[in-house]
């Protein structure tokens, strides 16, 4: 009689196996992926392009590293933000960096 | 060794027809299992593919783009001021760029128009990116009208259809010529919309930058090096976004898998008063029992994340279109490299085999080193 665990050892065996293929194929890029991405570069060379067509609602979503730091607040100061997609990109990095720490480092007291 | 493997085999014999003895429970949990790592691992890899593509295509990205500031809002680079720049050292090409957008009501869509030299779009035709040409019904030879803010009417003819494998990128460029480009937004003459600078040696572009800063004021300049921080930043927050979304489900299963693993039924302790009485050692019965957690965790984990590289890599992360939507009609239709990173599928791997196993322990342990007779009345 075959034992529960042979089977076990040939199910995770498997899921192993293709574990393994799944790292291979990622790691080995095929030629149509290397020529795609390849091609996409030159036309962001070519064309100047800056930034991914992923959200094309507003200027501030469609190009977010072109946008000026108030258009999310375009209409007046402290408008809400209009679209959806703003909760989905990030804050600017300066609303969400830290200060330096200087304590201890200043040359004149506080 | 060859005795220690043999016994090893017996216990996952047991433990297996054990688990088969609760049969509907079990697979209800692998199931769980399955689905919560196949969720967290199809997310992972979406963001880690998203995130090395752009890293890659905007490498190729102008050095320095620089806008003109006024009020605090982007506003057209007049003339004469290219000319300023040029005497900046370091800078080895200038070139001012003319693009802007249009609110298409057919489609009720927003288009990306950009301005190409005369020998590449000629005046008169059109270049379009191919998620645009979709939603419109486009094909290279067609002609398309627009009313520009103006209120008046241009045609174009599409010259082509920029390539499918593009669209990324380019799902809502419209290319066309200078002259086109200036007479319907009318742009004043000799004006641009920014500036893109190409600096020879990419270690003096931070230099160039102050230059520009200094002898400019009103310009604000943004490195490459910045897009390709935005572009990282944007999906580390997206995925952020989705993790906190997921929360809930995360907790959700922590708290069964606590309870499955931690909470003894009575059946159970009393197969292990049974296994003690017989005379099973309590290292056997942990042993047994690291097995169990063991088998569940991993099979979950191995099918979870094989089933979350099927999911993002050739059906498209199909659970998480929607959300990546957002409002845009034009949404480009994408095929992502597959990447994995290591990293992060050994910390999925830690956090989601490792704590159900250790789970499992605790309450075998306790139970395990009471008197299999007290054990077995409880």
């Amino acid at each position: 009689m075959r034992r529960p665990s042979t089977f076990a050892f040939l199910l995770l065996a498997l899921l192993g196996l293709l574990l393994v293929l799944i790292f291979a194929h990622s790691w080995q890029l095929t030629v149509t992926d290397q020529s795609r991405l390849q091609a996409n570069r030159t036309l962001v060379t070519q064309l100047g392009l800056t930034d991914l067509a992923l959200f094309s609602e507003s200027r501030y979503t469609r190009h977010p590293s072109q946008a000026d730091l108030h258009s999310a607040l375009q209409d007046h100061p402290g408008a809400f933000d209009h679209f959806p997609t703003g909760s989905l990109l990030s804050p600017p990095a300066h609303l969400t960096a830290t200060h330096e720490r200087l304590a201890g480092k200043t040359t004149s007291p506080d | 060794m060859n005795v220690w493997l043999e016994k090893q085999r017996h216990l996952i014999d047991f433990t297996l027809a054990s688990l088969a003895r609760r049969k509907t429970k079990n697979l209800g949990l692998l199931l769980a299992y399955t689905v919560l790592v196949f969720v967290l691992a199809s997310l992972m890899l979406f963001t880690q593919a998203l995130r090395s593509e752009a890293s890659f295509v905007l490498a190729g990205s102008p050095e320095v783009i620089l806008q003109r500031m006024v009020a605090g809002r982007h506003d057209l680079i007049p003339p004469g001021y290219i000319e300023k720049i040029g005497r900046i050292r370091g800078v080895q090409k200038q070139e001012g760029r003319l693009w802007g957008y249009y609110y298409d009501p057919v489609v009720n869509a927003n288009y990306t128009f950009m301005a190409r030299p005369a020998d590449e779009v000629a005046t008169g035709s059109i270049m379009v990116g191919a998620t645009l040409a979709r939603a419109r019904g486009l094909a290279a030879g067609n002609v398309i009208s627009f009313r520009s803010y103006s209120g008046k009417l241009f045609a174009f003819k599409v010259a082509a259809v920029l390539s499918p494998d593009s669209e990324l990128l380019s799902a809502d460029l419209v290319l066309l010529s200078e002259a086109d480009f200036r007479a319907f937004f009318e742009y004043p003459a000799g004006h641009y919309t920014d500036i893109a600078l190409s600096v020879a040696n990419p270690q003096e572009v931070r230099k160039v930058a102050e230059k520009l800063s200094a002898s400019l004021p009103d310009s604000r300049p943004i490195l490459r090096e910045e897009v390709l921080r935005t572009y990282q930043s944007v999906f580390d927050w997206r995925e952020g976004i989705m993790l906190t979304v997921l929360a809930g489900a995360i907790l959700a299963f922590a708290i069964l898998s606590w309870e499955k693993a931690s909470g003894l039924s009575a059946e159970e302790k009393r197969e292990i008063g049974i296994l003690k009485a017989i005379g099973w050692e309590t290292s056997d019965v942990i042993r047994m029992k690291m097995w169990e957690g063991l088998l569940i965790s991993l099979t979950a984990f191995l099918l979870g994340f094989i089933a979350a590289y099927v999911h993002v890599f050739y059906f498209g992360a199909a659970v998480f279109e929607p959300v990546l939507k957002g409002w845009a009609v034009l949404y480009p239709r994408f095929a992502l490299v597959p990447t994995v990173d290591g990293l992060q599928i050994a910390t999925l791997f830690f956090f989601t085999v490792f704590p159900y196993t250790a789970a499992v322990l605790v309450p075998i342990w306790r139970a395990a080193i009471t008197d299999p007779d007290s054990v077995m009345r409880a």
